[in-house]
């Protein structure tokens, strides 16, 4: 469970979250909205790239806001970019382990097989990186994310750009997130049939400010939100 | 392609036993294996001391390449500063050597952990800078350094903190180890500390400080999201490649016998990162490839009657050249354009042989071409 309250990020002018306050309770939530209604803002504030003007961030009774963010991973967040960032000349089981982990040894092994496992599309752990399809770097990158006992995990556009047999296998994958880690995952995706498949909860921001948060099906009929984000009501 | 396969779980000690081997290291391994034996037991009786001595410096400065290519190739860090920390590692050998009696390793680490104290103090500020602002900051340490060693000298057996004795006549040389007392035998000891040094930096590259360096330079974010100090990592990257320059420079202590300021420029430094680019920053060949392109190409020159002054315009178009068409050095390129030639040697034997069967379409593996030839 994290509670966003009263958050305000400026880039000189430009208000890009404007007093936001949200609640993500558990299992996966998604964040839509159009561009630039501040939803990768929202994740460089949790991951600790941008520090905001006001607001604070309390994840499971934790100030986040008080941890650099290398702290921030061993604390348990995860990311993935809307640019797939898994390390090309490093094997998939170097990309996982690079994430800190308090495990060591055997236990630490194990549980990096078993993220790369957990994410499966045939992914070897020796296999350089450089050599997988684009679907298997995003899937390295969840399998990232799974590892070391994440807390919170914050997806980023992950199926941008896949082909629609590769975006199957990610939803299913990502379907099964909390399951296997017990991390609330928060997905950006403009995606709705990926966004409806995996959030049991979604919450909409336009213009830095909340529009619109419940149980998806009910959020994307919100006619406010089919205004603010869709444009026409023609989807 | 896309299933999950949950009956084929991993065997865990399996896998790991494959990580350990990497499937494309045994090749590597065995070439790597053979050179040192041929470098160690065969190659000092084929040289005279000319070459003796320049391909002692060769194993020292594969040492400061490796160490160069290390900032360069695996955190982006461009210093021009290198010349310099083996300096700093020359003056502590010689010092340590003169003034105790300690075995000859010792001195070479306890100048490898000061070079790097220095390094790491140095590293502490340049590594808020970047780039061009890095490298004009270790090319102004490197002249410090230099105007500094200028003044007080290199130690000769003198007194007092500095070791320098103004009195020309009967100038003690720098102690060599017992067993490494002959060029030959030096020779010999230089490699084997160059082996060490090379094995402490493969050490780190394939476990946590390698991961979280090769992360750090394609994607900071993505490091920073792992988890990584990237801060820290680098400054780690800055303190090994000072510590195995340090100990290469008291092996050129030991090397030189008789050290002097004057033998050490800017301009090295500056040649140093050209030959590291053009031998290749990213693989530990590119830093043998950079030593033997820095120390026994002008030395091979020279015994041809040739200045090896032509050789900075060389390494200008070299680096240039590099940059352009091999920008992974010569240790990656020369591989492959010898695979490519053994390609187009085997396609041409194949024609040859098969006498105008039909023009090969140039695949990449000669044993489609053969198949598609007997096909045809």
């Amino acid at each position: 469970m994290i509670e966003v309250t009263d958050m305000t990020v400026r880039y000189g002018g430009v208000t890009s979250l404007d007093a936001l306050t949200v609640t993500f309770d558990k299992g996966i939530c998604g964040l839509i909205g159009p561009n630039g209604a501040g939803k990768t803002t929202f994740f460089n504030v949790l991951s600790g790239f941008v520090r905001p003007t006001t607001g604070s961030v309390r994840a499971y009774g934790d100030d986040l806001l008080r941890l650099t963010h290398y702290r921030r991973a061993r604390w348990g967040v995860r990311r993935t970019f809307q640019t797939e960032q898994a390390i090309s000349e490093l094997t998939v089981y170097d990309n996982v382990a690079m994430v800190s982990s308090s495990l060591r040894g055997a236990a630490r092994r194990a549980d990096v097989l078993g993220a790369i496992e957990f994410v499966g599309a045939g992914i070897t752990p020796y296999a350089k990186v450089g050599s997988l399809t684009a679907g298997q770097r995003r899937l390295v990158e969840v399998a990232r994310a799974a590892a070391a006992k994440p807390r919170l995990i914050l997806l980023d556009e992950p199926a941008a750009g896949l082909p629609d047999e590769e975006t199957v296998h990610l939803t299913s994958v990502i379907r099964a997130i909390p399951g296997h880690t017990g991390a609330l995952t928060i997905l950006v995706d403009h995606d709705m049939s990926l966004v409806s498949a995996v959030c049991e909860t979604t919450t909409v921001l336009d213009f830095g400010k909340m529009i619109a948060s419940g149980p998806t099906a009910a959020v994307l009929r919100d006619p406010q939100v089919m205004s603010a984000y869709l444009g026409t009501a023609e989807v | 392609m896309l299933e999950t396969t949950p009956g084929a779980a991993p065997d865990t000690a399996l896998t790991s036993r494959r990580l350990l081997l990497r499937p494309e290291q045994p090749a590597q391994l065995s070439v790597a294996v053979v050179l040192v034996a041929f470098v160690l037991f065969a190659l000092p009786f084929l040289m005279n001391g000319y070459y003796t001595g320049y391909m002692t410096l060769v194993a020292i400065y594969a040492v400061v390449a490796l160490g160069l290519g290390l900032l360069v190739g695996r955190v982006g860090l461009y210093s021009l500063g290198q010349g310099a920390v083996v300096q700093v590692g020359a003056w502590t050998g010689a010092r340590l050597l003169f003034a105790t009696s300690q075995p000859f390793p010792i001195v070479l680490i306890e100048a490898g952990l000061v070079t790097m104290a220095i390094g790491i103090l140095i590293g502490l500020p340049a590594l808020r800078m970047r780039g061009l602002y890095l490298a004009l900051i270790t090319l102004m340490f490197a002249g410090a350094i230099t105007v500094i060693l200028a003044t007080v000298n290199f130690p000769n057996g003198g007194g007092g903190f500095t070791g320098y004795n103004g009195n020309f006549s009967h100038i003690p040389p720098i102690r060599r180890p017992s067993i490494a007392g002959s060029d030959p035998a030096y020779f010999r000891y230089a490699v084997v500390v160059a082996i060490v040094m090379f094995i402490l930096v493969y050490a780190h590259l394939i476990t946590r400080p390698g991961r979280a360096w090769a992360a750090i330079r394609q994607s900071e974010p993505a490091a920073l999201a792992a988890g990584i100090n990237i801060w820290f990592y680098k400054l780690w990257a800055f303190a090994l490649a000072s510590f195995i320059t340090g100990v290469a420079g008291a092996v050129l202590a030991g090397q030189a016998r008789y050290l002097y300021s004057i033998n050490f420029t800017t301009q090295d430094s500056i040649i140093l990162l050209a030959v590291v680019l053009m031998g290749g920053a990213y693989s530990l060949w590119g830093a043998v490839v950079a030593a033997l392109l820095q120390q026994l190409l002008p030395a091979w020159l020279q015994s041809l009657g040739v200045s090896y002054a032509w050789l900075t315009i060389v390494f200008g178009v070299g680096v240039l050249q590099v940059l352009t068409t091999a920008p992974r050095g010569l240790a990656d390129q020369f591989p492959k354009d010898m695979r490519k030639l053994g390609g187009l040697l085997w396609r041409l034997a194949r024609r040859g042989a098969g006498a105008g069967r039909g023009p090969g379409s140039a695949p990449a593996a000669p044993a489609s071409s053969a198949r598609s030839g007997g096909a045809a």
